[in-house]
This record gives C-alpha cells, sequence and structure tokens, in this order.
C-alpha cells in the first residue's frame, strides 16, 4: 500500500474513532440531562466494565470461544478477593500479576 | 486551579497500571504491523490518530488480508461504537469545561482511561484536568510501546512478571469498585453474562456496547419499579 493512500486510511480510521468519543461528551456535557437518561446513564459505568472483564476472563481465541478454566479466570478469584479486601487498583494489579506469573510457573 | 506539575504527577499517579499493561499489547501490536509491512513511525502515526487498540490490531489483519480502506474505516467505526456510552457517561463531570478543553479530552477516551477517570470522578476527588492529564500519559505509553515493538519486538522477552495480566487485574479492582449496592451487582452479573454469549456468537467487539445497553436498561426498570413500590406503601 503506497504511503500516501496508508495515511489516509489512517486519518478515515482516526476520524471515525474521534467522532465517536467526540459527540457525546461534546454535546451531552452542554444540555441538562432528563432525570431519567441521567439514572440509566448512573449504570452505563458498572455495565460496561463488566462487559469488559468477563469475556477478557471466560472467553479466549479468536473467534472468541468459552473458556472458563483458563488461567486468567483462576488467577482472577484471589485477585477478585483482593480488590473486595482492600479496594486498591494499584495494589490489585501488581497482586494479580504476581499471581498469573507464579501460575504460569507452575 | 491547581498547577500544571501537580496535575500532571495526579495523573500518572493514576494511570500507571494503564501504562503497564499497555506496554506489552503495544510491543505486540507493533511486531505485528512490521510483519504486515509498515514501518515504525507508520506505526506511531496509526496509533497517534487512532488510539484503539483492538480497532488497531483488526486493521491490521484486514490490512494483511489486503481488505480494501473503506470497509477497514468501517469496521473500525462499528469495533469503537462503545466509546460513544463511554463519553456520555463521562459528558456530567465536564459540564464547565470549553470546548476545546471537551475536544481535547475527548480524543483520549479509551476502555482504560474511561473505567479509571470514572471511578475516580465517581469518589469525588477528581478533575476535568486529571483526567487529561491520565488520557496523555496513557496514549504517551501507546504510540511510544508501538513504535518500539516496531522496532525492536522481536528481542524482548514475551509475558515477563504476569505484565500480561495488568489490565485484566486492572479492570477486576475497577469493577469491584463499581459495585455500590445490590442493584449495581445485578446489573453487572446480567451485562457480564451477556457479552461472554455475545462474545462468542458475534465477531469483533460489539458484544461490550449491546450487553451494556442491554444490562443498564433492565436495571433502570428494576430501580423505577422499586421506587414505585416504595411510593405505593406511602401512599
Amino acid at each position: 500500500m503506497p504511503e500516501t493512500e496508508y495515511l489516509l486510511l489512517v486519518a478515515g480510521m482516526g476520524l471515525v474513532t474521534y467522532l465517536l468519543r467526540w459527540v457525546p461528551l461534546f454535546f451531552f456535557s452542554r444540555m441538562v440531562l432528563p432525570r431519567g437518561l441521567v439514572e440509566w446513564l448512573d449504570l452505563i459505568p458498572v455495565s460496561i466494565m463488566s462487559a469488559l472483564v468477563f469475556p477478557d476472563l471466560l472467553t479466549s481465541g479468536a473467534p472468541k470461544h468459552l473458556d472458563l478454566f483458563q488461567v486468567k479466570s483462576i488467577v482472577a478469584v484471589p485477585t477478585l478477593l483482593f480488590a473486595f479486601k482492600t479496594k486498591s487498583p494499584g495494589g490489585t494489579v501488581l497482586v494479580g500479576m504476581l499471581l498469573y506469573w507464579l501460575a504460569g510457573r507452575l | 486551579m491547581k498547577d500544571f506539575r501537580k496535575i500532571f504527577v495526579a495523573g500518572i499517579k493514576a494511570a500507571w497500571p494503564i501504562c503497564l499493561g499497555y506496554f506489552p499489547i503495544g510491543l505486540a501490536f507493533g511486531v505485528l504491523a512490521r510483519k504486515a509491512g509498515i514501518e515504525p513511525l507508520y506505526i506511531g502515526a496509526m496509533s497517534l490518530l487512532v488510539f484503539a487498540g483492538s480497532a488497531q490490531f483488526i486493521a491490521v489483519s484486514m490490512l494483511s488480508a489486503g481488505t480494501d480502506p473503506v470497509s477497514i474505516v468501517l469496521t473500525t467505526f462499528v469495533v469503537n461504537l462503545r466509546h460513544i456510552l463511554m463519553s456520555s457517561s463521562l459528558s456530567v463531570y465536564f459540564q464547565h469545561c470549553s470546548r476545546k478543553f471537551i475536544s481535547l479530552t475527548a480524543y483520549g477516551v479509551t476502555d482504560e482511561s474511561f473505567a479509571v477517570n470514572q471511578t475516580r470522578f465517581r469518589s469525588g476527588s477528581w478533575t476535568p484536568g486529571e483526567a487529561l492529564a491520565v488520557n496523555q500519559v496513557s496514549n504517551a505509553a501507546w504510540v511510544s510501546s508501538t513504535i518500539l515493538g516496531g522496532y525492536c519486538g522481536e528481542l524482548i522477552p514475551e509475558g515477563s512478571f504476569g505484565i500480561d495480566y495488568a489490565l485484566s487485574a486492572m479492570f477486576i479492582s475497577l469493577l469491584v469498585l463499581q459495585l455500590r449496592g445490590r442493584l449495581y451487582i445485578l446489573t453487572a452479573l446480567i451485562s457480564g453474562s451477556l457479552a461472554v454469549l455475545l462474545a462468542v456468537l458475534l465477531p469483533g467487539n460489539i458484544h461490550v456496547m449491546a450487553a451494556s445497553l442491554v444490562a443498564a436498561t433492565f436495571g433502570f426498570v428494576l430501580r423505577r419499579q422499586a421506587s414505585r413500590r416504595v411510593k405505593d406503601t406511602h401512599a
């Protein structure tokens, strides 16, 4: 692929991605949102984070297939307990990495 | 108004798990893109302009397969649809910011920066400036690690010190911080189960957006019904 064409492609990818991020942030921050929408948006973060975490731990491969008992999901159990106990993201990252590294050495 | 240095330090303190997590993924992306025949600086150009890991991986594999640019751009759009929800959810914290500032911050809304910033904003000790710092620090880590991967990714041993688990652990801990009551736990379980099901059934990662929409709506309806019941008993 010639350089100009590649840069055009990348610019196009960048533009659509930026618009998806910019439009809601730009317009919603300028509006008084109806109470119902605010209540609904309140549940969006927890939904998104679950939708990111569960497939990350319980599926593998491309295309994805169910993989319930992989190292990632087994290590997630003590990592989750540590996260509940300490509520510390930084500590949880270090403990999770350590456990994952240890599990890989077994 | 905190001074710039304080804001930057706060950003680094909040963003280091993201940087740690981006590093191996960025390296892997650089190696893959180099194999597809893209020069390191052009790899960097993609990371800078797009700043969306999964979309970049998909784009490079489509490029290798000789897919036409229009299809790649459309696929990028679909893969990144989930950012609409993230930006919408963050918008409530940016009501007093200038248009320029919001436009700059929007650039760095990724899964990871969203999760970190949302959690901090919620705890009440976070400012838009610090959120922007998190976005830009993460961005620097992403762009530089993909370029590094393009230059010498093969020389760096893979998976040292469990670094591949950094982002998984970070998301686990941020999810735990979101569970502030029974309704949130229930919403999380619905969203998570549905996301797993859809991830297996559908290509790409549209499952994140689809599961979130359904679960949040379900939780919202439950909350409305509960508050109605409370009103009825008081009537």
